[in-house]
């Protein structure tokens, strides 16, 4: 069994995902409701665990619900919150529903989110989770027992920040995940195109595909929040302006328009192998993204 | 030289643990809480007078020379009658010097700090943790600098997507040590060292509670 992103990945096609973040609560009438909106408009959606590390309803949960609404998930894996028992044992449990693509991520501090007193495990950290997955389809686990029934390949990713400070450490570490396994690569959010075309110059050299991070802007300030706040997004002044010179209320038509804009370049110019689309909240308007990239489903 | 860094208790905090307990007999130490504010003389007269104001009856005080020796007992039994008088000792030392005293005195304890951790003083009047004391020693690999330990993570393959201009993601005043040893194996040389792909770390190293007895020659 070979996943249907898997297959569209090795295609050659131009790749769009997107993600969804589950619900703080069982009320999943929402994600549903995304879910139902984008399955057969993009080749995957990633399903955020916990995301800056606030406590919601389990990315496996989500991405069974994909799943069965006929979508293709993608798993988001951190290694914040479970031992490698534990990780390993999702992964089973994600083998038998055919939830096959993990994006495996280290992880935010607890520190970082609504349960500030928590322990963090980082027992495993990314690179070692792809390994695992590696592990665990030659019908093995990291203790060494044979597994009984073992996973088809999975489809393991990872992701990069093209835009740290300092570069040459992420860089290592990035050449580090594709050497324990990662096939395909989700980058942090990227604004400034050159610069991610001078990334991919370096990151070619390596059999990865790679899907460019585009988060939507939906404010100056909430641009201008970003550039604080997380680290490696580095929103240009010229953009800000721009959405900022939007006519009151039009914002988000400006930032649908950023982000076609950026996204049609990164497919004509063939700078990547497909975008990863972060509308953070605002799923529902992929479809208008996508349309203003000159993308069809 | 290794210290025990600590931090006072919150004044709550310390009204609650003593609870209904009026009679005190307080201990301070002379070593590390002497360098860090936190248990030395001045602190141990303040905390007598903060008893007083509130009510409490202080049966005496004193600072020992090194909380955690076991000739503390010793210095201690000279202190006998004020300590039996007392309901309970607030003592502001480490939680070694805590542990040392509860168990030769065998009396009811209550810390006045928080031990945080053990550090070193690298500037003067900041400390910095510079090994857990994890019993599988990583740093043969890293330059010398503890992942284990430095980064928040305790990540042994390099940085999280979260280093940021050098600093860590938890806060904007700590180093990434990934940045560090990054630059600490790129003057050396030695790169290549950080480039090896781990496997998972061994936590077994020496399991809690740790216990060691020298080989008897
Ligand atoms: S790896 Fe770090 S914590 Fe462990 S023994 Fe070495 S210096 Fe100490
Ligand atoms: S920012 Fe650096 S020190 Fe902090 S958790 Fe990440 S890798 Fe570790």
């Amino acid at each position: 069994m070979i996943s249907s992103f898997k297959k569209a990945l090795d295609s050659g096609k131009f790749i769009i995902t997107c993600e969804l973040a589950p619900p703080k609560g069982i009320n999943l009438d929402k994600t549903a409701h995304h879910i139902d909106l984008l399955k057969d408009k993009v080749h995957a959606m990633n399903l955020t665990d916990h995301q800056s590390s606030v406590m919601r309803f389990p990315s496996l949960g989500g991405a069974l619900l994909v799943k069965e609404m006929g979508g293709e998930p993608i798993l988001q894996m951190t290694c914040r919150d479970r031992n490698r028992l534990a990780l390993q044992a999702d992964l089973l449990f994600a083998a038998s529903r055919g939830i096959l693509n993990v994006l495996c991520l280290t992880g935010d501090s607890v520190m970082l989110g609504d349960h500030k007193t928590a322990k963090g495990v980082f027992d495993l950290d990314s690179s070692q989770l792809l390994a695992t997955i590696r592990t665990l389809e030659k019908g093995k686990d990291l203790g060494g027992g044979d597994l009984d029934g073992y996973p088809p390949d999975f489809c393991a990713g990872a992701i990069v920040t093209p835009e740290a400070k300092p570069i040459e450490p992420q860089l290592i570490k990035f050449e580090k995940k594709i050497e324990a396994g990662a096939e395909f690569i989700q980058t942090q959010a990227v604004y400034d195109l050159d610069k991610m075309k001078a990334f991919m110059g370096y990151a070619r050299q390596f059999p990865v595909k790679i899907l460019a991070g585009i988060i939507l802007l939906t404010s100056a300030p909430m641009a201008r929040f970003m550039n604080k706040n997380i680290a490696g997004v580095n929103v240009p002044q010229a953009l800000i302006d721009e959405i900022a010179a939007a006519p009151k209320g039009g914002a988000i038509t400006k930032g649908i328009e950023i982000a076609g804009r950026m996204i049609k370049r990164i497919h004509e110019e063939k700078m990547c192998d497909g975008v990863h689309i972060m509308a953070i909240g605002k799923e529902e308007l992929v479809p208008e993204i996508m349309a203003a990239a000159g993308l069809t489903p | 030289m290794i210290r025990s860094i600590t931090k006072p208790k919150s004044k709550e905090e310390i009204h609650s643990l003593l609870g209904g307990l009026n009679r005190i007999y307080i201990i301070g130490c002379g070593t590390c809480v002497t360098l860090t504010h936190t248990g030395g003389a001045p602190e141990v007269a303040a905390m007598k007078e903060a008893l007083l104001d509130s009510g409490k009856l202080v049966t005496g005080q004193i600072v020992v020379p090194v909380a955690c020796d076991n000739l503390t007992s010793e210095i201690l039994s000279e202190e006998i009658e004020k300590i039996e008088q007392a309901d309970v000792l607030l003592i502001m030392t480490c939680a070694f010097g805590v542990q040392t005293i509860s168990s030769q005195l065998k009396r009811m304890v209550v810390p006045a700090l928080d031990t945080l951790f053990i550090g070193k003083e690298t500037a003067s009047g900041q400390f910095n943790e510079i090994c857990t004391q994890c019993g599988t020693c990583v740093i043969g690999e890293t330059g010398g600098i503890c992942p284990v330990t430095n980064c928040h993570k305790g990540l042994i393959n390099g940085p999280c997507g979260g280093t940021n201009q050098g600093k860590c993601e938890i806060d904007s005043n700590k180093d990434c040590a990934w940045t560090l040893i990054y630059n600490r194996l790129s003057e050396l040389g030695r790169l290549d060292s950080m480039r090896k792909l781990h496997g998972p770390r061994n936590f077994l190293g020496e399991p809690k509670p740790g216990k060691y007895e020298m080989a008897k020659s």
